[in-house]
């Protein structure tokens, strides 16, 4: 039991600034020299050197400032970037919370956007089949489960991915300050199956800028700041101290 | 049948769904639309060379038809390429799964369309009086694979090399109307000049065409044609893989 299910070893996560080259084709052709040492130069760290281990089971939160690196930080763990140096290791399969919408098409219904998201993620037709009523029953969108989700509000969006997300019982949850869009019985009923789902053994990575929220679900905390992990320990302790240093900066 | 291939073959249903209720809004429009846009091209080639200006061959509408839907296949396959993972950066951006399989489905969904179309081919060759020949039990599957690895590695290359420099688009179109009278769709290679011949087998789509209407009008598959045709398939598949597996890991950071 005390296996790892997360290893960040030294890494490192800088973005190329790609859009001297989305400038298109016939830009970068006629200005070849200029262009490829661009995308040498130009990049943006969001993460540098950042170390720690989650192991199987535990619930831990990530805070930090806007653009500290946190999603970016669940962007590589869910595998839909890689680090540039450095070594990550995952253990399990990942249930990615992200952004709002994400992984949604615009045009599908709300039911169909079930069954795109749930294979996408590694489920089969018919092991979506089997949890789609219940899925549909957790979201409480009635009738709007039928209809395309750009006309969802963002609290319907949100009870729509968290839904999917916690029925597939994968091994690692990620959550992406998703629900703090959502109405307070929602929230209280995302919050219970969080828990619920802590309690069957799950790993879950949380992201939130809500340090009551923090308080309340996560046993470990990673604070992050300037793209480098700045302090990890006990929840109460950390988040006591990202709270000062708060209110010492303004 | 093992789990891997299992979820691979949902992920190909669940995504061609998609495809057909985003593109279509139903198959049964798709397919229509499949069918009307070559025979609308056909009508207008036949008044233009047959009807105006008197082009010496027999049974030209037939001719056309047998060119125009293989080679329509192909254009919806590369035109739409170019979008292919822009389209669907939402999911790209936030799911992990193996993104060759939108291009894949892409032009699976063409190929689809194409095979339901060989029945209108076989409707007027049948108001030709002529019979569809039995080489087509084993011409038809040999030529669909050449034309899908073909198909579907011009697309990975487009829509990989599309995420960066976001202007293939139009050159694309151009590009596309070009190689369209390069080959020999809408003219025999008889009537082409025999110092120009050599070339028509530079072409990649030349081989296959020349092939499919082989096929269609004459029940003939030349050993040769077929070759170079599937040359060019497994050139481009492998360019494309190559040029994807290089750019891939790039692409959740891009869109
Ligand atoms: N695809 C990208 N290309 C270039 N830069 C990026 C990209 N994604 C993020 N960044 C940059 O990386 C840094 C970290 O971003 P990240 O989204 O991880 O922040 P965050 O901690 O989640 O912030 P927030 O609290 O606002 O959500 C930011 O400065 C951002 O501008
Ligand atoms: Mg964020």
């Amino acid at each position: 039991m005390n296996e790892n299910a997360i290893v960040f070893d030294r890494v490192s996560k800088s973005y190329p600034l790609y859009h001297h080259i989305i400038g298109g084709i016939k830009r970068f052709i006629f200005n070849l020299p200029g262009a490829i040492k661009a995308i040498k130069t130009s990049r943006y760290e969001a993460l540098n050197d950042v170390s720690f281990e989650i192991r199987k089971g535990e619930t831990v939160g990530v805070i930090g400032r806007n653009g500290a690196g946190k999603s970016t930080t669940l962007g590589l763990i869910a595998g839909v970037m890689q680090c540039t140096s450095g070594r990550l290791t995952v253990n399990g399969r990942v249930a990615p919370l992200l952004e709002l919408g994400a992984g949604f098409n615009h045009e599908l219904t709300g039911r169909e956007n079930i069954m795109l998201n749930a294979v996408l993620l590694g489920l089969n037709i018919s092991e979506v089949k089997e949890r789609i009523e219940s899925i549909v029953e957790f979201s409480e969108l009635g009738d709007f489960i039928d209809q395309p989700i750009r006309v969802y509000s963002s609290g319907m969006l949100a009870r729509l991915g968290f839904s999917v997300a916690a029925h597939l019982n994968f091994e690692i949850l990620l959550v992406d300050e998703v629900l703090g869009v959502g109405d307070q019985q929602f929230q209280k009923k995302c919050y219970d199956k969080i828990i619920e789902a802590k309690k069957s053994g799950m790993t879950i990575v949380f992201v939130s800028h809500s340090m009551p929220e923090i308080e309340r679900v996560c046993g470990r905390v990673i604070w992050i700041e300037n793209h480098t992990v700045k302090r990890i320990g006990e929840t109460k302790e950390v988040v006591t101290a990202y709270l000062k240093a708060q209110e010492n900066n303004g | 049948m093992s789990k891997r291939l299992r979820h691979y073959i949902d992920l190909i249903l669940v995504l061609t769904d998609k495809e057909m209720k985003l593109r279509y809004k139903s198959s049964i429009l798709g397919y229509l639309w499949s069918i009307g846009h070559p025979l609308a091209l056909a009508l207008v080639f036949f008044v233009a060379f047959k009807v105006v200006m008197k082009i010496q061959m027999d049974n030209y509408a037939l001719f056309l038809i047998c060119g125009l839907f293989p080679w329509q296949w192909f254009q919806n396959s590369v035109t739409v390429s170019p979008t292919l993972f822009l389209n669907n950066a939402s999911i790209i951006k936030k799911v992990n799964f193996p993104r060759n399989i939108i291009p894949f489905v892409s032009v699976l969904q063409d190929m689809i369309h194409f095979i339901l179309s060989i029945l209108v081919i076989a409707g007027f060759m049948l108001a030709y009086r002529k019979a569809p020949s039995v080489a087509w039990i084993y011409g038809i599957p040999v030529l669909l694979v050449i034309q899908f690895l073909t198909a579907y590695g011009a697309s990975l290359f487009i829509a990989s090399i599309n995420l960066f420099f976001r202007d293939l688009e139009r050159l694309t179109t151009i590009f596309m109307t070009l190689l369209f009278y390069f080959t020999p769709v809408i003219y025999p290679v008889s009537m082409v000049p025999d110092k120009y011949k050599f070339y028509v087998n530079l072409n990649p789509l030349g081989p296959l065409m020349i092939s499919w209407r082989g096929l269609f009008l004459e029940g003939k598959l030349e050993t040769q044609t077929v070759s170079i045709a599937m040359l060019y398939a497994v050139l481009f598949c492998a360019l494309g893989s190559f040029v994807y597996k290089k750019l891939s890991v790039r692409f959740g950071e891009i869109l």
